[in-house]
C-alpha cells in the first residue's frame, strides 16, 4: 500500500512537472519590426563580453566614448564572461542586454535557440546597410536565415615567423607550402645534448596553442559540412593531406619529445608565450598576437605571412582562417533599444571600430573601417588585412550542434598524432558518424 | 495486567487522546516544515524535472521537446566518449578510494605510535587538506611538469627519466592519485580519532597473550575501527563518482591551451580523454554543447548508480556500529 502511494505521488509529480515544462512558451526568435522609440532612449545596458586585461580596457574606452555620445544611457560592462556563462545566464532569465561572444562556432546555437534576439526588425526599421560588412563576415553572423548577431572585429589566422632565426638559417622568405614549412622547421630546430628539443622550428601537435583543424583547414581547402549540416569530412581527401603532413612532422620530432617540450613552455596568453620567448620559430596564430608581442616582447624580430598551403593546394595561398567576435541582444534584455544603439555603435561606427582595432589589433569588420586612414597598419598587421580580403579565406560553418563537429575532428587528431589510428579512412568515417549522430539527436524528430 | 498489554483498537482510542496525537503530529510537522520545503524545492522538484528533461531535447533556452528514450539510446549506442568517461570514473573509484583509505590508515597508525612530535606531524599531514583544490592542483601540475618541474628535475639528477605525468594519458590519473594522497588530511584525522578510541585494555590483554602485531591489527584494531573505515569508503566512493575539480584544473593547465571566451569545456579530459570523468562529460554536454536533455539523462543514470551505493550503505548500516560479534 505504501509503495502504491509512493508511485502515485511520484506519478503525480511527474505529470505536474511535465505540464509545467510543456507550458513554457517556445521562444523562437521574433522578427517582428519593433516600433521606433517615441521618446529618447535612456536607461542602463548590461554588456557582457569575454575580453580581459589590456583588451578589456580598450572595450571600456569604446564604451566610454559611447556614453559621451549618448549620455542618457549608462553601460555596465562585465568582462571575462565566456559563452557558457552567458548562455546559462540568459537561460536563467538574467537581463543580459548585450553579449559579445568570442567565437562564431555558437552562432547557430544562439540564433536557432533564440538566446539572441532576431535583429531583422531593428535592421529593417533603421535601414541598416548590411553591405558595409564583407560577405564572409555576414555569413558567420547568421544561421538559417536568422540574423541574431552583428560582427564586432574579426580574427584572422596566419603564420608568424622569427626573422632572426630564419636569417641565421640563410632563409629570406617564409614557406608557402607545408613541405617547405616542414623542411624549414627541421632546419630551425635545435636539440639539447640529450636529444631533447631546445628550440622547435614548428610545433605540429594538434591542440597546442592555436593548432586546430579549423585553423589549418583553409590551407588545404578542407570541407567540414554539407548543406544539410551532415559531415563532409570522410568524403574529402584534403583531410588526409592535412593529417599526413601533420603526422609526418610529429613523427620527425617524436610525440613524447614534443609533449615534454610543450609542457615546459609558457601558457599561450602570457608573457612566457613560446614564440615571444624564441622557443618556437614559427607558429600559426591570429592577428592579435602582434599586439601581445608589442606589449610583451617588443624587441622580437618577427614577420607574418599567410599560412602555407597543402602541396596540392597552392592555388589557395593568400587565404586563411577567419573567425570573429559576434554580438547579440539577449533574449531577456530589459532595455533592447539601448542595447541596439550600443550594438550599432560598436559594430558600425567607423571611428569606434578603428579605435578598437588599433588597440586590440583585431581586424575591423566594416569596409569603411578596413580602408580608414586612421587604421594603424604596419607590415605585419597588413598581412592579416590582406588575408581577410583574400577570396580563399574561409570560416567554419554554423551548425545546430555548435562546435561539436570540430571537437570530433580534434579528438581524431589526438589519436592520430599519437599513432592510435591505423586506418585513417575508417577513422574519418567514424568522425562522420559521430557528427551525424550528434546532429540527429539535436535536430531529429 | 494482561489487559494493559492488549493492543487497543484504533476505533476505541478516546477522543481527547486522538486530539492530543493529532496536535503532536501537527507540532512535529511544523518543526519539519522548513526541512520539507528545502527537500521539495532543492531535491524532489529538481529530481523530477531532471527525469522529465531526460526524455526531451532541451537547449536551456527553447521549450523542451519530448523525444522519448532517444537520449538513453544515444547514451548506450552512439555517444563516442561517454564510456571513456565511465571507465575513468570507475578507475578513480577503484584506485583512488582504496589508495586514500590505505594511505590514510597507514599514516594514522604511524602517528599513534609517535612518542614525540605527534602534534607537529599531525598538523603537517593535515595542512594540505586545508589548501583549496584548485590551488593545490595548480601547484601539483607545476611540480610535476615533465620538463621544468622539480619532481622530474630531481629524478633526472639521479639518472631517472621521469614520466610526462599530467601530459601522458597513462600517467595523468596516477598523478591525480598522488594529489589525492597528498591531501589525505581529512581522512587521516577521522581514522586517527578512531584509532585513539580503541580500548587500551584490549591491546594490553593481547600483549600479555603474546599476540603479534598483525594479529593485533586483525583482531583488535580492525573490528574497532571498521565502522569508520566503512564510512570513509562510502563517502569516498560518492566523492569519486562526483570527481571534477582536480581533473579539470589539471587538464586545463597541463594542456597549455587557452580557452578564452569558450569556457572550460574545450580542455576537459586532456590528455587524450584520460582525465575525462563522468560528471565532466555531463557538464560538457549540458553547458558546452547545450544538450541539456541528454545531460539530464546522464544525470539520471549517475543518480541511479549513486542510489545503488546508498542502498548498499543502508543495507550495511549495522557496519557503522561495532557489534559484539565484530568485537569478539
Amino acid at each position: 500500500m505504501k509503495r502504491q502511494r509512493f508511485f502515485a505521488t511520484l506519478g503525480a509529480g511527474l505529470a505536474l512537472a511535465t505540464l509545467a515544462a510543456c507550458s513554457g512558451s517556445a521562444s523562437t526568435p521574433s522578427a517582428t519590426v519593433p516600433p521606433s522609440p517615441t521618446t529618447k532612449v535612456t536607461g542602463t545596458v548590461e554588456f557582457w563580453h569575454f575580453f580581459t586585461g589590456r583588451e578589456e580596457a580598450a572595450v571600456k574606452a569604446a564604451v566610454a566614448d559611447f556614453h559621451t555620445k549618448y549620455p542618457d544611457i549608462t553601460v555596465n560592462v562585465h568582462g571575462g564572461q565566456d559563452d557558457e556563462k552567458m548562455l546559462k545566464a540568459i537561460a536563467a532569465g538574467q537581463p543580459i542586454d548585450l553579449a559579445l561572444s568570442s567565437t562564431t562556432d555558437r552562432a547557430g546555437k544562439f540564433c536557432q535557440s533564440g538566446a539572441f534576439k532576431d535583429l531583422k526588425g531593428y535592421i529593417d526599421r533603421d535601414k541598416l546597410d548590411l553591405t558595409q560588412f564583407p560577405d564572409a563576415v555576414l555569413s558567420y553572423t547568421q544561421f538559417n536565415g536568422v540574423r541574431c548577431t552583428l560582427p564586432m572585429l574579426s580574427d584572422v589566422y596566419g603564420l608568424y615567423y622569427n626573422k632572426a632565426m630564419l636569417t641565421a638559417a640563410g632563409v629570406t622568405e617564409p614557406p608557402k607550402t607545408v613541405s617547405e614549412l616542414t623542411a624549414l622547421a627541421k632546419k630551425l630546430t635545435v636539440l639539447n645534448s640529450d636529444g631533447s628539443i631546445k628550440v622547435a622550428g614548428f610545433v605540429p601537435l594538434m591542440g597546442w596553442y592555436e593548432n586546430a583543424p579549423a585553423h589549418f583547414a583553409p590551407s588545404f581547402g578542407s570541407k567540414w559540412l554539407n548543406d544539410d549540416a551532415t559531415s563532409a569530412i570522410g568524403g574529402d581527401a584534403s583531410w588526409h593531406d592535412m593529417a599526413k603532413w601533420q603526422k609526418d612532422l610529429v613523427d620527425y620530432y617524436g610525440v613524447d619529445k614534443l609533449t615534454k617540450f610543450t609542457a615546459g613552455l609558457g601558457q599561450e596568453f602570457s608573457a612566457d608565450n613560446a614564440f615571444e620567448k624564441g622557443k618556437v620559430a614559427m607558429i600559426i596564430d591570429g592577428e592579435y598576437r602582434s599586439a601581445f608581442v608589442k606589449d610583451e616582447a617588443p624587441t622580437l624580430q618577427y614577420g607574418t605571412a599567410p599560412f602555407p598551403t597543402g602541396d596540392s593546394h597552392t592555388d589557395l595561398y593568400g587565404g586563411g582562417y577567419i573567425t570573429g567576435n559576434i554580438m547579440g541582444i539577449g533574449k531577456g534584455s530589459a532595455n533592447p533599444e539601448a542595447a541596439w544603439l550600443l550594438m550599432k555603435y560598436l559594430t558600425t561606427d567607423t571611428d569606434a571600430m578603428v579605435k578598437l582595432a588599433n588597440a586590440i589589433k583585431n581586424v575591423p569588420t566594416t569596409k569603411a573601417a578596413l580602408t580608414s586612414p586612421a587604421l594603424e597598419a604596419d607590415e605585419n598587421y597588413t598581412t592579416f588585412l590582406k588575408i581577410f580580403g583574400d577570396p580563399h579565406s574561409s570560416t567554419t560553418p554554423a551548425s545546430p550542434t555548435g562546435s561539436q563537429y570540430q571537437d570530433a575532428m580534434a579528438d581524431f587528431f589526438t589519436k592520430w598524432q599519437t599513432g592510435k589510428v591505423s586506418d585513417i579512412a575508417a577513422a574519418l568515417k567514424d568522425v562522420d558518424k559521430q557528427i551525424n549522430d550528434a546532429l540527429a539527436l539535436a535536430t531529429g524528430p | 495486567m494482561a489487559l494493559a498489554l492488549t493492543p487497543r483498537r484504533a476505533g476505541s482510542v478516546p477522543a481527547p487522546l486522538r486530539a492530543k496525537r493529532r496536535r503532536d503530529r501537527l507540532t512535529v510537522l511544523a518543526f519539519l516544515t522548513p526541512w520539507l520545503i528545502g527537500l521539495s524545492v532543492f531535491f524532489i522538484y529538481p529530481l523530477i524535472s531532471t527525469i522529465y528533461y531526460s526524455f526531451t531535447r532541451f537547449d536551456l533556452v527553447t521549450a523542451p521537446h519530448w523525444i522519448g528514450l532517444r537520449n538513453y539510446e544515444f547514451f548506450f549506442t552512439k555517444d563516442p566518449k561517454v564510456w571513456q568517461a565511465v571507465r575513468n570514473t570507475a578507475w578513480i573509484v577503484a584506485v583512488l578510494v582504496p589508495a586514500r583509505m590505505i594511505f590514510g590508515l597507514g599514516v594514522s597508525m604511524v602517528l599513534t605510535t609517535l612518542r614525540r612530535g605527534g602534534g607537529l606531524f599531525r598538523t603537517l599531514f593535515y595542512l594540505p587538506a586545508l589548501a583549496p583544490p584548485v590551488a593545490a592542483t595548480l601547484a601539483f601540475v607545476f611540480m610535476f611538469n615533465p620538463e621544468t618541474g622539480p619532481v622530474n628535475v630531481g629524478l633526472k639528477s639521479i639518472g631517472i627519466t621521469g614520466p610526462l605525468w599530467f601530459n601522458d594519458p597513462a600517467w595523468a590519473k596516477p598523478a591525480l592519485v598522488l594529489l589525492g594522497l597528498w591531501g589525505i588530511g581529512d581522512l587521516m584525522i577521522i581514522f586517527l580519532a578512531a584509532l585513539l578510541d580503541v580500548p587500551k585494555d584490549q591491546y594490553e590483554a593481547a600483549s600479555l597473550d603474546g599476540v603479534k602485531s598483525w594479529q593485533r591489527f586483525r583482531y583488535i584494531t580492525f573490528p574497532n575501527i571498521r565502522p569508520v573505515l566503512t564510512f570513509g569508503a562510502v563517502t569516498g566512493v560518492i566523492a569519486a563518482l562526483q570527481y571534477f575539480t582536480e581533473a579539470s584544473v589539471a587538464a586545463t593547465v597541463a594542456s597549455g591551451k587557452a580557452n578564452v571566451g569558450e569556457g572550460i569545456g574545450t580542455t576537459l579530459g586532456y590528455p587524450d580523454g584520460s582525465t575525462l570523468t563522468y560528471p565532466q562529460w555531463l557538464f560538457v554536454k549540458g553547458f558546452s554543447d547545450y544538450a541539456l536533455g541528454y545531460a539530464s539523462a546522464l544525470a539520471v543514470l549517475l543518480f541511479a548508480v549513486s542510489v545503488i551505493f546508498t542502498v548498499i550503505l543502508l543495507r550495511r548500516a549495522q557496519a557503522f556500529t561495532p557489534t559484539e560479534e565484530s568485537l569478539r
